[in-house]
């Protein structure tokens, strides 16, 4: 078992023949996803071979998911046009999306997620990110751009704003292995969000223990730790970063910046820590606490 | 700034005078004789300027350039004032608060207004904060001009006002939308004598990632306060942010780049109190160009003492990594004089440590954990 999704998920690509659409569709292929196809409007009827394997573009996604089936879509599309993409994916009814694009106008993130939060959304199509490294549910399938070599299959359920912080924690914690790793990106508006999928994790028979990994700016970790009270029974381990991040700087992610007191990462870890998640110092001793509380379960 | 974001509210009919901007005393002057009494303001990324003692009203020219001589030059938050606008001066029967805003936690945007109190909303927040009324608005579906009559009506502005108060809020709103902003705010919005509405101040941020489709923007990034080492990062297209303090910091990945600013932080404990210098994230392609120019810019930051280099290689191969250090220093030859701590893991690990075990570089030293090599870096920044 996992989150949302398995080895059942059948992939298409949104920009699959770019440079980082073909590079990334291939390591996935590679990872043992079931990538079916991809869309280019300009290519539609051609194929491309990636990882030895023959993959059809079609004009668009609702002929992409009739002609192969397809219910989870990955966008590669560059920021201009991402924002289209993802309405055309919304509107064919695709169940999961995930897009991995960096650098999106959060005014076009905030358009598609009140047309996905809205009537026209019939397909309830869940959105992961946008700049966000995807979904890993390893031995299984992959779908994103997080190296399926670092970590296995193992009891511990990963939810993470940050992609290199992802790595790093799956790394320290190869030793146990994941049911499903997930990163939700680091803009100021995302479409799935730590407490989407702390609830995921919590209803997911194989995860066991969950960690969390968020970083200054905002509220979400915040509100994730108000829902952990009330809703999660399994235990959660938590890290924060940007502890040492100046006050009014952006560092990288859109998200990332403190503006006055809420939104650091000790305001975060306090109230983590107020509903009893363990709260590691750095990513090792983060990972040494999930270590101390699988080896007691 | 002040003074850029009057230029976005002219440029879609917001009214309020825009001003002049001077950069000398005789400019500030010169600006005074031709709008007679007015206001001399500092004009910095900052809130405050007012307590700063960076706004001051100037009856005459003499007052004015005598304003600004004491104004520009002088510090407010840190920043230092290179330029002053001088706006004519309003006599001003109200004040109110307006603006638009990302609502990060509900994925919407917001209205807040307040007809009572303009430039001391945060204190009429606290004290009554029924008073500052705040208004979701669906980002499909905007401000049209019904929504705009609810907003007016919500805020409560007096009768006479309420229709050029629609036209302003529709036009805040094009600013908002159409230059991509995070945040418009007009603060204070004046009832002026004769009852016109005014923007007397004003501020909006705008988001960098929607630069593509707005040339324009580039001019309102603020050169003068930007660092030297920041300058020359961002023209040599790096992630870099300079900090105070001693260990140079290079990672890839901006969540990782964070947390080793952290690490660095709570490892320093143990050696004087060492902190981290700078935060500089090369991203996912870290080849031998993009790692010597990270380096350069380091290394050219008088305070680094040390440089850890934190990389997991992800996408990235530590081979690659490894190489990018080797060919940066070669590029660096004998410029490079500070101890280089390098921690890599992940993809290609073996290969990227064993080419630099064979470079045996003297300033190079490998320490497998990123905690450890932390340590190590702060131990060698307080030698």
């Amino acid at each position: 078992m996992s989150i949302y999704l398995n080895k059942d998920s059948k992939i298409i690509v949104q920009g699959m023949t770019g440079g980082m659409g073909s590079k990334h569709t291939t390591l996935m292929v590679q990872a043992g996803s079931n990538i079916v196809g991809g869309v280019n409007a300009r290519k539609a009827g051609t194929s491309v071979e990636l990882a030895g394997k023959d993959l059809p573009v079609f004009g668009n996604v609702a002929e992409a998911m009739k002609e192969t089936g397809a219910d989870v879509s990955v966008v590669f599309v560059p920021p201009a046009f991402t924002k289209d993409a993802c309405i055309e994916a919304i509107d064919a009814g695709i169940g999961l999306l995930v897009v991995i694009t960096e650098g999106v106008p959060v005014q076009d993130t905030a358009e598609v997620w009140a047309y996905l939060d809205g009537p026209s959304n019939t397909g309830a199509t869940r959105m992961v990110g946008p700049n966000c490294p995807g979904i890993i549910t390893p031995g299984e399938s992959l779908a994103g751009i997080t190296p399926h070599t670092i970590a296995g299959t193992g009891p511990i359920g990963l939810v993470s704003k940050s992609g290199t912080l992802t790595y790093q924690m799956m790394h320290e914690l190869r030793d146990f292995g994941f049911s499903t790793a997930i990163g939700i990106g680091g803009d100021p508006i995302v479409g799935t969000t730590h407490i989407d999928a702390l609830a995921a994790f919590e209803a997911d028979p194989d995860t066991k223990a969950i960690v969390m990994i968020g970083e200054i700016g905002g509220d979400a970790e915040e509100r994730a730790a108000a829902y952990i009270k009330d809703n999660v029974t399994k235990p959660v381990v938590g890290y924060v970063a940007g502890f040492t991040a100046p006050e009014g700087k952006t560092m990288g992610h859109a998200g990332a910046i403190v503006s006055g007191s809420s939104g650091t990462a000790q305001a975060k870890k306090e109230a983590l820590e107020a509903v009893g998640v363990k709260v590691g110092k750095t990513p090792s001793e983060t990972a040494q606490l999930m270590r101390d509380i699988l080896q007691s379960l | 700034m002040e003074f850029q974001a009057k230029e976005l509210f002219a440029k879609h009919d917001v009214p309020g005078a825009p001003g002049i901007v001077a950069t000398t005393p005789a400019e500030a002057r010169a600006a005074a004789e031709q709008l007679g009494v007015c206001v001399v303001k500092a004009q910095v990324k900052a809130g405050g300027r007012g307590k700063a003692g960076g706004v001051k009203l100037a009856k005459t020219p003499d007052e004015a350039e005598e304003h600004a001589t004491a104004i520009l030059g002088m510090e407010i938050k840190g920043l230092t004032v290179h330029r002053v606008l001088v706006a004519p001066a309003a006599s001003i029967l109200e004040e109110y608060y307006f603006s638009f805003l990302l609502d990060r936690a509900n994925r919407q945007y917001l209205c807040i207004a307040s007809v009572e109190g303009g430039v001391e909303i945060e204190e009429v927040a606290k004290t009554n904060p029924d008073a500052v009324k705040q208004i979701p608005i669906n980002a499909g579906t905007g401000v049209d001009e019904a929504k705009a009559r609810e907003i007016v009506a919500e805020a409560g502005f007096p009768e006479v006002l309420a229709e050029q108060a629609v036209t302003l809020v529709l036009n805040l709103w094009k600013v908002f939308v159409e230059e991509d902003a995070t945040l418009v705010e007009v603060n204070p919005l004046a009832r002026l004598e004769g009852d016109v509405l005014e923007a007397l101040d004003g501020k909006v941020s705008l988001d960098e990632n929607a630069e593509f489709r707005h040339e324009d923007h580039a001019q309102y990034e603020d050169k003068d306060a930007a660092d030297p080492l920041e300058a020359k990062a961002k023209a040599k297209g790096l992630n870099y942010v300079k900090l105070d303090g001693d260990v140079g910091i290079i990672g890839n990945g901006a969540g990782l780049v964070m947390s080793t600013l952290d690490v660095v932080a709570y490892a320093g404990e143990a050696h004087g109190g060492v902190k981290p210098a700078n935060f500089l994230d090369i991203g996912g392609g870290a080849n031998a160009q993009v790692m010597a120019d990270g380096l350069d810019v380091i290394l050219n930051d008088a305070q680094v003492k040390s440089v850890f280099v934190n990389v997991f290689g992800g996408i990235t191969a530590c081979d690659e990594v490894a190489n990018g250090i080797k060919g940066a220093l070669e590029i660096l030859g004998d410029a490079a004089t500070k101890p280089l701590v390098v921690r890599l893991d992940g993809n290609n690990v073996e290969e990227g440590r064993r080419i630099l075990d064979e470079l045996n570089h003297p300033l190079v030293t490998q320490v497998d954990t990123m905690d450890g090599a932390a340590d190590k870096a702060a131990e060698l920044a307080n030698a």
